[in-house]
């Protein structure tokens, strides 16, 4: 392991060995599971950059989003997407490679929705800036999106910068009895829902409110008129967040899903997030694996990273070589 | 281009579809940046993917540059076609190919034209988001390879963050398909790298959008001040209060002036600039972020402010703001538009640095921009029939974008690059960037046939004649922010 403590001694790392990968606190194992060099983002951290007034900031990879969370919140703003696996110790590196995004992504969008810009080491161990630090940029290709969810394969990241909302003044959560339909339809209420995502151990569906608080009663009640429920805690969020719900020891995936895909499977936990977009699949072992029918990637667990794959196509290959021409990134499927 | 390739490719489409003769040309030679024009060699008008994916493969057999196009309102020159290659417009690849209201998602061939999506959503209570002024022109294609943008991208973002799924053939043939129906994906963000491409890796053949909830209730205020300082000072109050706006946008004296000419607004007198902001959301939010926000509206001791009572003073305050920009247009001859970006907090100085220069040269410049995400539009005034004017405008305009560079901020926020810009692209990225980029361009694109000429800096620049309103505007069908 190479820890690096400043961007300088990062592109050095990334050429002192054929073969590297970055990792931050490794609270997704699975996708850095590979057998390379591991360079840790641990010393490159804090804020660098943070004017409120500018709905952005800029910190550097290594950086806990629980110190994001906090100096956000000191200022009344936040990470609209629900960053996860926070109390777990989650860098901002780590949130951007895994593309990993919590219930917060059904109403403003996901990490990929709220990156602005990226410096970060090439293949070639080039540190190389791209986006900006504004809210709104559209000089130069958007490679600060494809960083989101590349796995660390394309080149390390070193620093971002993000927008973020000033955090609505309250919120409110409601859990109803229902299923794909009750979600479908919520998700085009006039409500604006601020999530709506499914309890994995009750099957309850849940939905967060937030705004003024007056306001919140009003519509909570309007709701509850529709669906048979309750107003319940906040705390589900947290629970959901961390994957408290999921097998300890188990095998955890990420699917993409719509949500016609919803249904349980015997054997299996799931998270259902974002409206019926998203499902979080926790498998006691590997066992279990054959009867997933969803395209998904191993967050944690002894099991490929990819289940059922897509056929690489050319351009992938193409792109990785131009941003890594000497494959010292693993590949996707490595 | 030997005659024999160019009847290899007509042979790919009926005669009426494959357009050489100059008249027929002559509508394509350029695009909202009218001061640029040239030839193509011919126009290939496809019907379907397929027609689309059999010109493109063929073109990169003969090694043939082609250029995509859409409705031609790029205002960076995106879209103006090359002479030695053919353009490819998309119109009539224009059929909505599915519209799912439960899902939210709407899937589009490239020559949708933006509202058609809006129009089709609304039965269902649901609209797509971005908004470019040009929306009842533009074409979703273009609106993909250019990442457009609109009144409500602090908010909403920008086209980028709707597009959920993407079908296209690269320049070098190869079909792709990204994401899809979900919201989510797993695996590097594809769509997100395409999107904003500015026709440089390819064309776009089927786009997945995601719709939104229409805002089932709007509190709209239009505020005058009597300095475009005192403007400013009121968007940062906006900004600090935590509340999110749907819209926060600014015109100033010249463009006032120049809408109430035009579309006869009324404003407050004696301003020197007009705010106005947008809240949207469930009428019971609306109604108590409405009162925080009058607070802070009256503490920024504005010489007036007028709250739409109703849905025909918020179209008459919207239509004022949106025709402001053709109609500062039609003071001067020829204008230019730049659309640079700086850091929220330093509008201000950003205006005033942009006043001095305009008093310096003496160009008049007119302003109209969104305020909220610190994105300028300054328009600069100036009659091409005047020896050297034109070069006059064109250097105040190159130096306020590198004002916005060394602020911070960026090139463009919304028009992109294209051929307009490209020679400003090394004062925001090092050699080395650019670099990336131009490998990243290869990788999609190794003959350098899709969209030559544009973005990258360094290419032979086709004729100037001059800068003036898009025909379309000019016949009063469209009008730009
Ligand atoms: C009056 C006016 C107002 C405007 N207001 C705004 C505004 O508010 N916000 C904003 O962001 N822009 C605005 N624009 C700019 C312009 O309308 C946008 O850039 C729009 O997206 C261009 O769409 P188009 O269909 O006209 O594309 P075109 O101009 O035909 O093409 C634009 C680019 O897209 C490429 N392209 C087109 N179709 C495809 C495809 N299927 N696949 C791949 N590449 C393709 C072209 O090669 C070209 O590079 C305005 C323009 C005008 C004239």
């Amino acid at each position: 392991m190479i820890t690096p403590s400043s961007l300088a001694e990062l592109r050095e790392a990334v050429l002192s060995a054929p073969r590297v990968i970055a990792v931050g606190a490794q609270t997704k194992p699975r996708l850095a599971a590979v057998d390379a060099v591991k360079i840790s983002t641990r010393l490159l951290r804090g804020i660098t950059e943070y004017d409120p007034s500018e709905f952005t900031f800029t910190a550097l990879a290594g950086t806990p989003v629980s110190e994001i969370i906090a100096a956000l919140g000191e200022r009344g703003q936040y990470l609209p997407f629900d960053p996860m696996l926070v109390d777990a110790g989650s860098t901002l590196g780590g949130v951007v490679a895994s593309g990993l995004s919590g219930p917060g992504r059904f109403r403003y969008g996901g990490v990929r929705d709220f990156i602005l810009g990226v410096r970060f080491v090439d293949g070639a161990g080039r540190l190389l800036r791209m986006g900006g630090k504004v809210v709104k940029n559209a000089a130069g290709f958007d490679l600060p999106k494809f960083f989101a969810g590349s796995l660390g394969r394309f080149g390390v990241l070193g620093e971002m910068t993000f927008k973020v909302f000033p955090r609505p003044a309250s919120t409110l959560t409601l859990e109803v009895a229902g299923d794909a339909g009750t979600i479908t339809e919520a998700a085009r209420s006039r409500w604006e829902l601020d999530a709506l995502d499914v309890l994995p151990d009750s099957g309850q569906v849940v939905m967060r409110l937030a705004g003024p608080a007056p306001a919140l009663q009003i519509i909570a009640r309007e709701i509850l008129a529709k669906f048979p429920g309750r107003i319940s805690s906040d705390e589900c969020w947290s629970n959901l967040r961390e994957f408290r719900w999921a097998h300890l020891d188990g095998v955890l995936l990420k699917a993409a899903i719509t949500p016609d895909q919803m249904a349980p499977l015997p054997g299996h936990r799931r998270h259902i997030s974002a409206g019926g977009n998203v499902a979080f699949i926790s498998l006691p072992d590997a066992t279990a694996l054959d009867s997933i029918n969803l395209k998904a990637m191993t967050l944690r667990g002894d099991a490929p990273l990819w289940i059922r794959p897509r056929l690489p196509n050319a351009i992938t290959k193409d792109v990785k070589n131009a941003l890594d021409p000497d494959g010292r990134f693993p590949n996707l499927d490595d | 281009m030997p005659a024999a390739a160019l009847q290899r490719l007509a042979a790919l489409l009926p005669p009426e579809r494959f357009l050489t003769r100059p008249v027929e040309l002559a509508a394509y030679e350029s695009d909202g940046l009218t001061a640029y024009r040239a030839r193509p060699l011919a126009v290939a008008v496809p019907e379907t993917a397929d027609e689309v994916i059999a010109l493109v493969r063929l073109c990169h057999e003969l090694r043939l540059p082609f250029v995509a196009r859409g409705s031609g309102t790029s205002l960076s020159g995106g879209s103006l076609p090359v002479t030695d290659g053919i353009v490819i417009t998309l119109n009539r690849l224009n059929r909505i190919l599915k519209l799912d209201p439960a899902q939210r998602i709407a899937v589009v061939e490239p020559g949708v034209i933006n509202t058609q999506v809006t129009t089709a959503a609304a039965p269902h209570g649901l609209h797509y988001a971005p908004d470019p002024s040009s929306q009842s022109v533009c074409t979703i294609g273009g609106n993909v390879a250019f990442n457009s943008g609109g009144a409500h991208c602090l908010k909403y973002g920008m086209t980028s963050n709707h597009v959920l799924g993407i079908k296209a053939v690269l320049a070098t043939g190869e079909v792709v398909e990204w994401g899809g129906a979900s919201r989510e994906h797993i695996g590097p963000d594809w769509c997100g790298l395409f999107t904003g491409n500015e026709g440089l890796f390819g064309i776009a053949l089927e786009i997945t959008l995601q719709l939104l909830p229409r805002a089932e209730c709007f509190h709209t205020v239009l505020a005058g001040y009597r300095t475009l300082e005192q403007a400013g000072d009121a968007v940062s109050a906006v900004i600090a209060s935590g509340l999110l706006p749907g819209a926060l946008e600014i015109m100033d004296a010249l463009a006032l002036e120049a809408a109430v000419a035009a579309v006869h607004a009324e404003y407050p007198p004696g301003c020197e600039a007009v705010l106005i902001v947008e809240l949207e959301g469930p009428r019971e939010t609306v109604a108590v972020e409405r009162e925080r926000l009058d607070q802070i509206i009256d503490a920024s001791e504005p010489v007036e402010a007028r709250p739409a009572r109703d849905a025909e003073e918020r179209a008459a305050i919207w239509k004022g703001r949106k025709s402001a920009f053709s109609a500062v247009g039609r003071l001067s001859p020829d204008f230019i538009v730049q659309d640079g970006v700086v850091p929220r907090r330093r509008l201000g100085e950003a205006l005033r640095r942009i006043g001095e220069m305009s008093r310096e040269v003496g160009i008049r410049v007119a302003n109209v921009f969104h305020a909220g995400d610190g994105n300028l539009h300054p328009l600069i005034l100036f009659d091409g029939r005047e020896a050297g004017a034109l070069e006059r405008a064109e250097s105040l305009a190159g130096r306020i974008l590198k004002m916005c560079v060394e602020m911070g901020g960026s090139l463009t926020g919304e028009h992109g690059i294209g051929v307009e810009k490209r020679d400003y692209l090394p004062d925001m990225f090092s050699a080395d960037e650019i670099g990336l980029m131009q490998r990243v361009r290869a990788a999609f694109d190794p003959l350098g046939i899709a969209n030559p000429g544009k973005m990258f800096p360094g290419t032979e620049a086709p004729a100037l004649l001059q800068h003036g309103l898009h025909p379309l505007e000019k016949a009063g069908i469209i009008s730009r922010e």
